[in-house]
């Protein structure tokens, strides 16, 4: 008699949270909502800028996820987050989103501390992930298989290495995969035969990006276009941003927002103001 | 020449003990590892404090508040069905073709690997009935994922209560679910018990499938359309970005601390079980 | 309450339980709805052989070839299987036969809670700890075919030992009994007698250890590098079924996530023919 009272009180309370939970609790914590998702390499960055922002609006809950730019374009257009971010370029099919450039972000090579490469020229880039080469000996090291790693198929930072340094080469199906710039900077960080890119945002000292056709990565040379691996930081939404969601875009385009870009390393596209 | 058999009894006596204390070993040292790593950032502060910095710094308190929504989802959901098919099975049928298939749909679920629950939690909770990332697509995935674990083994346990009690019981006038629910389920209980610590475990330690279905959102999740992290998730991602070790360590401490506590219980509980009735 | 009510709510309540018992029907026939729905479109599309024997996956370029992650999904199962279950058979036969009421009292627990450590703990301990070994010690980058058999030789250990465990005392005591009585050992009762007796058991036992390292995940991204060739060595990167899966689910779109589905599928069928072949060994040594 208890155990079916209470399993019928379990449907009703079940059913009575499944139909209110959204609504209830929005209205309960009375918060300005915003979801974003997409890019693993805009992800860390808006993560940042989310927190300064909550401390500035804190009426405001700002959700970041991660998951890759086409899942950020996809949930963007079926409008299940409110802004996707992506860090490739649209596809002419992706076109009927509003971007909003929020920066631009260098890819850079990088290889284990300890490695005395320290330049390549881009078509040796291009060799290493075609598979051409494989021996650090061909790059003037020691006599030791290159331990190469990319990312996955579908990733914004994939696909603009290919676009910028591949071109119409295929990346070698025998070289690592790894699914995030962090666990590239991983993989890399720990193994000194290892190379990887990844975001120029992301590098710090536990890895070394080299120069490419002798240009040093820096913010200055994407700036004066000299290092040539550039991808812009693409915000999306479904048409005009509206409500929470312009907001928190504003912010992010504002000064103090594009301030904090330029910290982590990425080049503001808005310093003028 | 012709090895004395008791020498040979004797060695293979000792290589077998040696696996066993081995394996053990394997156990002792993972825990002895996450122990020493991990204690030293491991404090009530680092529960009960907010990430910052991507969990760079700070502590992990949103994700141990998701762990618990997602865990107390979703045995609220699977206890009810699990023990009611389990009362189905043993007190309200005879084995037949129907059972069989029964039997056959649990077996089969309970070999479903976890990323398998993964890509239908998100194809359909999250995509297909519009959820999104949500702790209720999470909860919802994971009920289906512990529902075989709470099925077999309350099965189990209502089987092992003595058939004189239901018969004094029936004999008394009382009808079968008076019996069920005043005489077999009190009996069972411990053995229930010890199903829901298991599934707990299972579901604190799962990532594969909670991360395509209730996503990694850092935030602390305040309703159950928003996205969280489980303790799991949280420390797959500080490990697997590099994101800060000593985070990963300390996360991973609380992570097998509370699993292995948990796990112990459920033998505790079992063999109270198995002493009651053996 | 009158004798009617009565009956009328016994079966209302057989009614709900019955619904209960058919849940677990409703999940399993959800499942295999979503995963075919979305997985087999692209078997037509794209052909059944050029997904399943195709040797280059490269979904956003029109390519879905699994072959070389069907093939890695067995050969990191079979290394798995070459490293744990000698190991998990020891320890089966030990507590079975061996080990006095004591011991046993710590050792079957103990064992069992390494079933209870999150895989995502194990991939992590493979990448601090054997990642770094093997490429200092043996050669390669350490993420391997290697790294990647010894995490799920140890993961599939609990399986393999309970099972076995219980197909060992399953066995009746007469056997041994018997055995011993005729003057013989220990170990010639156990090797001659009791695990012959038990042997189907044990198949099982290694066919679902099989099932748990086909279809374990997280472990496996950390520590097998996730390479799209075949590996010809065992230092080698590989990618299996299920890391395919989940280091692109959460990216892909259109056609590219359909092939993420149709490797599920791939991967569900493999998992149905090994736990139903683990059911059959299983069944026949009951009936025996």
């Amino acid at each position: 008699m208890s155990i079916c009272r209470a399993l019928l009180l379990t449907v009703m309370v079940l059913g009575a949270i499944g139909c209110g939970g959204d609504s209830t609790s929005k209205a309960i914590y009375n918060k300005h909502i915003v979801n974003i998702a997409g890019s693993t390499s805009v992800m860390p960055f808006t993560e940042k800028l989310a927190e300064h922002f909550m401390v500035e609006q804190p009426t405001f809950r700002v959700n970041v996820q991660s998951g890759g730019s086409t899942a950020g374009i996809q949930a963007c257009m079926n409008k299940t987050v409110d802004i996707g971010m992506s860090s490739r370029e649209l596809k002419p099919d992706e076109k009927t989103l509003q971007e909003i450039t929020i920066c631009l972000d260098g890819i850079a090579i990088v290889v284990h501390p300890d490695n005395p490469v320290t330049s390549l020229k881009l078509s040796q880039v291009r060799d290493i992930f075609s598979g051409k080469i494989k021996n650090w000996k061909e790059l003037g090291w020691l006599d030791r298989r290159i331990d190469a790693v990319t990312r996955e198929e579908g990733s914004g930072t994939r696909g603009a290495f290919e676009e910028l340094v591949m071109h119409k080469d295929f990346i070698d199906d025998g070289i690592m995969v790894q699914d995030s710039n962090g666990s590239v900077k991983e993989v890399v960080a720990t193994d000194p035969y290892a190379v990887g890119y990844l975001s120029l945002g992301m590098v710090d000292t536990r890895v070394s990006a080299v120069n490419i056709d002798d240009v040093k990565p820096t913010a200055d040379a994407i700036k004066k276009k000299q290092y040539k691996i550039v991808r812009p930081f693409l915000y999306l939404t479904m048409g005009t941003p509206t409500g929470d969601a312009t907001t928190f875009i504003n912010y992010v385009l504002s000064k103090d927002g594009q301030l904090i870009l330029k910290k982590e390393g990425l080049i503001p596209v808005n310093e003028s103001k | 020449m012709r090895i004395n058999p008791r020498l040979i009894d004797k060695l293979v006596s000792r290589t077998l003990s040696m696996q066993a204390y081995f394996t053990v070993g394997i156990l002792v040292i993972i825990v002895f590892i996450i122990f020493v790593k991990g204690i030293s950032n491991c404090g009530l502060s680092f529960m009960l404090t907010y990430p910052e910095d991507m969990g760079r710094h700070g502590g992990i308190f949103p994700a141990i508040i998701g762990t618990l929504f997602l865990v107390a989802l979703s045995i609220l959901f699977a206890t009810p069905l699990g023990i009611g098919t389990a009362i189905y099975l043993t007190e309200y049928t005879k084995e037949s073709r129907f059972t069989s298939i029964i039997r056959f749909g649990v077996e089969s679920l309970a070999g479903i690997p976890s990323i398998i629950y993964g890509l239908f939690g998100f194809i359909f909770f999250v995509i297909k009935l519009g959820m999104g990332w949500s702790l209720l697509a999470g909860a919802f995935t994971m009920t289906i994922m512990i529902l075989p674990t709470i099925i077999r083994t309350s099965e189990e346990a209502i089987k092992a209560v003595p058939k004189n009690l239901r018969i004094v019981s029936h004999s008394l006038g009382a009808t079968k679910w008076e019996t069920t629910v005043k005489v077999v389920l009190p009996s069972a209980a411990p053995g229930i018990l010890t199903g829901i610590m298991l599934s707990i475990g299972r579901a604190v330690g799962e990532t594969a499938a909670v991360i395509f279905t209730m996503g990694s959102s850092l935030r602390l999740p305040t309703s159950l359309m928003d996205s969280g992290r489980t303790m799991a998730v949280h420390f797959y991602i500080l490990a697997r970005e590099g994101i800060s070790m000593e985070k990963a360590y300390a996360t991973a401490l609380v992570l097998v601390v509370s699993i292995l506590a948990i796990n112990i219980l459920a033998y505790y509980t079992m063999n109270k079980v198995t002493s009651k009735y053996s | 309450m009158s004798p009617s009510k009565a009956v009328l709510k016994e079966r209302i309540i057989k009614q709900i339980l019955t619904a209960c018992a058919f849940s677990s029907l409703l999940f399993l026939f959800l499942i295999f709805a979503f995963i075919l729905v979305e997985g087999l479109p692209l078997f037509y599309k794209v052909g059944v052989k050029n997904i399943v024997f195709g040797m280059k996956w490269a979904p956003t370029k029109g390519l879905f070839g699994i072959f070389p992650m069907i093939v890695s999904s067995f050969l990191v199962t079979f290394g798995a299987l070459f490293i744990g279950a000698p190991l998990g058979l020891g320890c089966a036969i030990y507590l079975a036969e061996y080990a006095g009421r004591q011991q046993k009292l710590f050792l079957k627990p103990a064992l069992e809670l390494l079933a209870g450590i999150p895989s995502v703990v194990y991939g992590f301990l493979g990448v601090i700890y054997i990642v770094p070994f093997i490429r200092q010690f043996i050669g390669g980058s350490g993420f391997s075919l290697l790294a990647t058999s010894i995490v799920l030789g140890i993961m599939i250990l609990p399986t393999i030992i309970s099972i076995s465990y219980d197909a060992l005392t399953s066995v009746p005591r007469s056997y041994r009994e018997g055995a011993l009585a005729m003057g013989s050992t220990q170990w010639q009762s156990t090797s001659r007698v009791v695990i012959p007796a038990a042997k189907s058991g044990i198949l099982a036992s290694c066919i679902l250890g099989m099932g748990r390292a086909v279809g374990e995940t997280m472990a496996v991204i950390m520590v097998a590098g996730n390479a799209l060739k075949i590996p010809t060595d065992m230092l080698d990167p590989l990618r299996t079924l299920t890391s395919n899966i989940a280091l692109e689910l959460s990216y892909a779109s259109g056609d590219h996530r359909m092939g993420l589905f149709s490797t599920g599928v791939v991967l569900l069928s493999i998992i149905m023919v090994l736990n139903y072949l683990a059911n059959f060994v299983i069944r026949r040594t009951v009936i025996k």
